[in-house]
């Protein structure tokens, strides 16, 4: 059939047209986006998370507040306010940093949680082999049960990080040129939304996979230690 | 000299220890015996200080702390931790690091010993408790005996002035229970010092010198074990003697 074989080349055509600009919005704002806010995230999870369990009642509270907020609320409607609402009390904010700064609060939120139960999930007997060796606190969680945590702790985050490579997405309503964005503006001008948007969903996968590869490589780094005897079924 | 005079401590409601006082000599090893719920656990604890108690007196060598009901000071409760080690029913070695580094870990972290020095004294006591061949495996490949025996050369890595066992042999069938009992045997023949809880007659009987009977947090009757085991004063230490004693197999098909 003639038709069928005349459309196949050009979806293929504009497929191939079109992977290097969404790769390359990718690359220029998905990737940074992505890492810089799950680093600033984590570093801000991982204090909620000691507030949380160790910090005076009215830090807590505020804590709690944080996390109640951040996670009760739509991510979309979160950076809505952020760039559209705030420049109503005088706050303007470039897309970039507005999508940055949405991220980084709901990383922080979710994954407060996250650590906190991994910190809890370590049992009491190892804080207390630590405490008769005469270590403080801090010592203590640094040198036992933070190590032990973080093999608790490695699979949630990766599966936060992989959903926020794809949350990231949610940056083109405000603007920000990523994958996504990229990929509506090409649909817009070529008519061929199904290809780009697969195309889009395809680039999404690729990263994920990169990303599922290096959590099983952290696992099996934090993990070696422990002994599985036989299998799970 | 370690001395405990009028420890008193309630969980809530439960008064777990009411007024206890022992008196340790150096180089002599006690047992602490009892039924559960004695409160033998909590004053094991209370003199390294995993437990605060609410009022008494501890003596530990050159340190006394007397408590008033609100939390000593950590520096105090670090003076007094340095001169303790402990052994936990369950091991509790460190997982995520090898025999080496978990006897190394108090030396290393806390007193801040350089790691060829901390490595050395480590495997002198791992030889000491026949675990020197397990250096570098994880806690995870060995047998509770195993577990526990480095357990023991951890806790005396710091040089403690009293070694404070909690139930040394309750999580070990009778095979590995002896192995750990031989090297807690060895550290009795060379003058440590030791406090322990224990189920365990054959533990009691093979090394302490004192045995205090504690039973509803009071200390019912103490004196030597062929005293406490064989000719009690107190009915109630006979009681509790005889349940312990009456477990083997040929009691029981009688």
């Amino acid at each position: 059939m003639p038709e069928t074989a005349a459309l196949l080349p050009s979806w293929l055509q504009l497929m191939a047209d079109s992977f290097w600009p969404l790769l390359h919005a990718g690359i220029r704002f998905t990737v940074p986006l992505t890492l810089i806010s799950f680093g600033a995230g984590l570093m801000l999870a991982f204090v909620v998370a000691l507030i949380r369990l160790f910090g005076p009642a009215p830090l807590v509270w505020v804590a709690r507040f944080y996390i109640w907020l951040i996670r009760g609320t739509p991510l979309l409607v979160q950076l809505f306010v952020i760039f559209y609402g705030l420049p109503s009390v005088g706050i303007v904010l470039d897309p970039f940093p507005a999508a940055l700064i949405g991220f980084t609060l709901n990383v922080g939120a979710y994954n407060a949680e996250v650590i906190r139960a991994a910190i809890e999930s370590i049992p009491k007997g190892q804080w207390e082999a630590a405490y008769s060796l005469s270590m403080t606190r801090a010592q203590a969680l640094r040198r036992t049960v933070l190590p032990q945590s973080a093999r608790v702790a490695v699979p949630p985050l990766a599966n936060s990080f992989i959903s926020l490579v794809k949350d990231t997405s949610l940056a083109a309503v405000l603007t920000v040129p990523e994958i996504f964005q990229a990929a509506q503006r090409i649909a817009a001008v070529t008519y061929e939304p199904l290809v780009l948007y697969l195309e889009a969903a395809f680039i999404y996968l690729i990263f994920s996979t990169v990303l599922t590869t290096l959590q099983a490589r952290l696992e099996r780094r934090y993990g070696q230690h422990a002994v599985f005897a036989g299998t799970l079924r | 000299m370690i001395a405990l005079q009028g420890i008193s401590k309630r969980f809530g409601e439960l008064q777990v220890l009411n007024d206890v006082d022992v008196d340790i000599a150096e180089g002599s090893v006690t047992a602490l015996i009892g039924p559960s719920g004695s409160g033998k656990s909590t004053l094991l604890r209370c003199v390294n200080l995993l437990e605060t108690p609410d009022a008494g007196t501890l003596t530990l060598g050159s340190e006394t702390l007397t408590f008033t009901g609100t939390a000593p000071p950590i520096s105090a409760v670090l003076r007094i931790r340095r001169q303790t080690g402990m052994v936990f029913q369950n091991f509790q070695l460190f997982p995520h690091r090898t025999v080496m580094e978990n006897v190394m870990e108090g030396l290393v972290t806390v007193l801040r010993w350089p790691q060829a020095k901390a490595r050395e004294r480590a495997m002198t006591l791992l030889e000491k408790v026949g675990m020197a061949h397990k250096a570098a495996e994880w806690p995870a490949t060995l047998s509770g005996g195993q577990q526990q025996r480095v357990a023991i050369a951890r806790a005396l890595a710091p040089s403690p002035r009293v070694l404070l066992c909690d139930e040394p042999t309750s999580a070990l069938d009778p095979s590995l229970a002896a192995e750990v009992v031989q090297v807690l045997r060895l550290l009795a023949e060379e003058g440590m010092t030791m406090l322990m809880a224990t189920h365990d007659l054959r533990l009691a009987a093979a090394i302490s010198q004192q045995v205090v009977f504690l039973e509803n947090g009071c200390i019912v009757e103490s004196g030597a074990p062929r005293q406490i085991f064989f000719d009690p004063a107190r009915a109630e230490t006979q009681a509790f003697v005889t349940t312990l004693r009456d477990t083997g197999p040929e009691e029981a098909l009688r």
